[in-house]
């Protein structure tokens, strides 16, 4: 699950690490208020406007209706509610976002931390993520911060420093202190620097996260360290034991057919192609894709019914594909092993009937556990329904139809 | 041989008395593996589908000589039963649950390193020799016995793969599903590795997913063994978009090689037949082995 900016601060603060001040607001006259509680409590003079959305690339990114930037900078209390004005309510699309872009509901009003002083500010990387092959967490950071890392794994591998963490020992000081010497930092920076990992671990842990990412890390010029943006993934398998944290999820960020589809215990994944697909279990469902490409047609969705197919998730799944227009044929592939074929078939009559009105060729391949029973429903259902029950056929059925 | 699970092997299901564990224990015993009792903390002493329950897995193995277990245990408690069945001595531990949460299965995983036990899963169908012993979720009827071992990420595909391969004319020696999570016990090496030791497989298929870097792990240690015995591979998700299911500092472990596109070529160049069509698994195999 993803969380705002905004969030991920608050929950990082609690845990020690140290961030970026900001007061969030969702109107342009909390903003000001925001603005003016955020002076007393910090002292800054300038203040800047952050667009929260789930998605990166913010600060380059550009609202549709008013063309200002997803991030600003308001110098003065006065200029905060007409640059607010041009973010909420807005469309603000990033490398990130699509073409359609993101909807801003809310800004966070932060502190400036990039004051001049003794020192020049510099920008860091640091991220805590899962090592899948050496099942641990790995502690990356790079001097490149502020850049896309990606870029910088691929054209300087060698700028990124990476530590594993043994999962039962956890992260050792020696740890915190390669990381920090190798970043370069010294002085008052060293001694915020290690206790900042340290902090930053302690918070992965315990919130059950899958990935933190803190991008930029500044050392300010009074060499401070701190979190100027936070990125923060949770392990959905955990959020059972974190009640606080499942309340943080903002469902305006989804797919509202995903989260609809999610309602039905349905995993379903919005795609642009034009023929949809229903299928048990994930991998088969990503090979059904696949085979309507290889057919001549483009997938218009992931959709995997799970284990327990019946009438009503046949039904769920039918009225989610079909509201998407673009959908020119329906491709349902079940594998049945415990769930039977006969009693899939007369879910997909059933539901077929339900609904009514269906225009586009649906397709029904159905092997495993009673496949000729289940075929011998379909075909003799009178409805405009194909059967299948081999995978090539079924994909000779999806090339027929859209010939 | 066989590998894995065999007639010989004495399975337990941790979790036995709930509504999956009995559902399933009850398949396996009718598909005629040989369950000798069950694990449910507080049901010790009762009995359940004519088999004995017991209080701990310990307790388990000490009265039944049990040495593959099965685990059905709610996610919340599975990492648990994972690492209670390695300290009781058990040597397969099979992990059917789905959901566990990832910081449990680290631990859960060191737990069991150097121990020389075999944990397969989570979220997997489990492991099948036909016509000796199914410890899994699988249709035992759609795969018949023979000389092919299968290595599956996903469950409804190894059926699939299995299925087309018995339509071929051949038949499957043990299957493997080995699990989707990002942490999993058996990677794809580590299974392919038993097939290719073992006298009765000939062949396997290898199906795997985006995602992670299984898979061309798996596929260069082939190629260094030399290419001992034919392989036919697809990947699933050649559509399926960037970005939607890891965030975006995960991409940079796995590397370039986490697409699909990516795994199949790593794939072909080291020896594997690698088809685009998950339609085309068992005739591929007819061929290869046609062709030896």
């Amino acid at each position: 699950m993803n969380i705002h900016e905004y969030q991920g601060k608050e929950i990082l603060k609690k845990y020690g690490v140290t961030i970026q001040r900001g007061i969030v607001a969702d109107t342009p006259d909390s903003a000001i208020q925001a603005a003016k509680e955020l002076q007393a409590e910090t002292g800054t003079k300038w203040f800047v406007i952050k667009s929260q959305i789930h998605a990166g690339g913010r600060g380059k990114g550009k609202i549709r209706e008013t063309g200002s930037h997803g991030v600003v900078l308001a110098k003065s209390i006065a200029e905060v509610p007409d640059k607010v004005k041009a973010i909420l309510g807005g469309t603000l699309v990033t490398h990130q976002t699509g073409a359609e872009g993101k909807k801003v509901n809310k800004v966070l009003i932060a502190e400036d931390v990039y004051y001049p002083g003794e020192a020049q500010p510099k920008e860091y990387y640091l991220s805590i993520l899962l090592d899948r092959s050496k099942a641990c967490p790995v502690i990356m950071a790079s001097t490149e911060g502020g850049m896309n890392i990606e870029e910088v794994a691929e054209e300087h591998p060698e700028k990124i420093i990476k530590e594993w963490i043994d999962p039962v020992v956890g992260l050792q000081p020696f740890q915190a202190r390669k990381i920090a010497f190798a970043l370069g930092w010294e002085g008052n920076a060293f001694k915020e620097g290690v206790r900042f990992i340290n902090s930053l671990y302690t918070a992965y842990l315990g919130l059950d996260a899958s990935m933190f990412e803190i991008n930029p890390l500044l050392k300010t010029s009074d060499n401070k360290i701190l979190a100027v943006d936070a990125k923060v993934n949770l392990d959905d398998n955990a959020l059972y034991r974190h009640k606080d944290l499942a309340e943080l999820r903002d469902i305006t960020e989804e797919d509202p057919l995903e989260v609809e589809a999610g309602k039905a215990g349905l995993n379903y994944v919005k795609l642009d192609g034009n023929v949809g697909c229903m299928v048990n279990g994930a991998g088969l469902a990503m090979a059904t894709m696949d085979i309507i490409k290889l057919s001549g047609g483009e997938p218009a969705n992931f959709l995997d019914v799970g284990g327990g197919a019946n009438a009503e998730t046949v039904e769920a799944g039918f009225r989610i594909i079909l509201k998407d227009p673009n959908v020119k044929a329906i491709l349902i592939n079940i594998f049945g092993g415990i769930v039977r074929c006969d009693r899939v078939a007369n879910g997909v009559v059933e539901a077929y009937k339900k609904i009514g009105d269906i225009k586009v060729p649906i397709i029904v391949r159905l092997q495993g556990t009673n496949a000729e029973e289940g075929a011998k429903i379909i075909e003799q259902s009178g409805l405009k329904v194909f059967s299948a029950i081999l995978l090539k056929d079924a994909a000779q059925r999806v090339k027929e139809v859209l010939s | 041989m066989s590998v894995l699970v065999n007639k010989n092997s004495r399975v337990i299901v941790q979790g036995f008395t709930g509504s999956e564990g009995s559902f399933h224990a009850g398949q396996m015993i009718e598909y005629g593996t040989n369950v000798v009792g069950g694990v449910t903390p507080g049901k010790g002493g009762s009995e359940h589908l004519g088999r004995p329950v017991f209080n701990t897995v310990k307790e388990a193995v000490e009265k039944t000589g049990a040495d593959v277990s099965i685990i059905f245990v709610p996610p919340a408690f599975a990492a648990d039963a994972i690492m209670e069945a390695v300290e009781a001595g058990i040597k397969v531990v099979i992990t059917i649950t789905e959901g566990i949460p990832v910081k449990d299965m680290m631990v859960a995983k060191k737990y069991l390193q150097n121990k020389g036990v075999k944990l397969i899963g989570p979220n997997c169908p489990g492991v099948i020799t036909p016509g000796e012993a199914k410890v899994g979720i699988m249709p035992g009827f759609v795969f018949k016995k023979g000389r092919i071992g299968i290595v599956s990420k996903s469950g409804t595909l190894t059926y699939e793969a299995a299925d087309q391969i018995v339509k071929a004319g051949l038949g499957i020696s043990t299957a493997i599903g080995i699990g989707g999570d990002p942490i999993i016990g058996t990677p794809t090496k580590e299974a392919v590795e038993l097939l290719m030791n073992d006298p009765e497989t000939d062949a396997i298929v290898m199906i795997g997913e985006i995602g992670g870097n299984y898979e061309p792990v798996a596929a260069r240690w082939i190629k260094e063994q030399g290419n001992k015995k034919p392989v036919v591979g697809f990947i699933a998700g050649q559509t399926a978009p960037a970005g939607r299911r890891m965030g975006h500092a995960g991409a940079i472990i796995g590397g370039a090689e986490d697409t699909a596109a990516a795994k199949m070529k790593i794939m072909e160049e080291c020896g594997i037949t690698v088809v685009d069509s998950p339609a085309e698994i068992g005739e591929t195999m007819l061929k290869v082995l046609r062709s030896k």
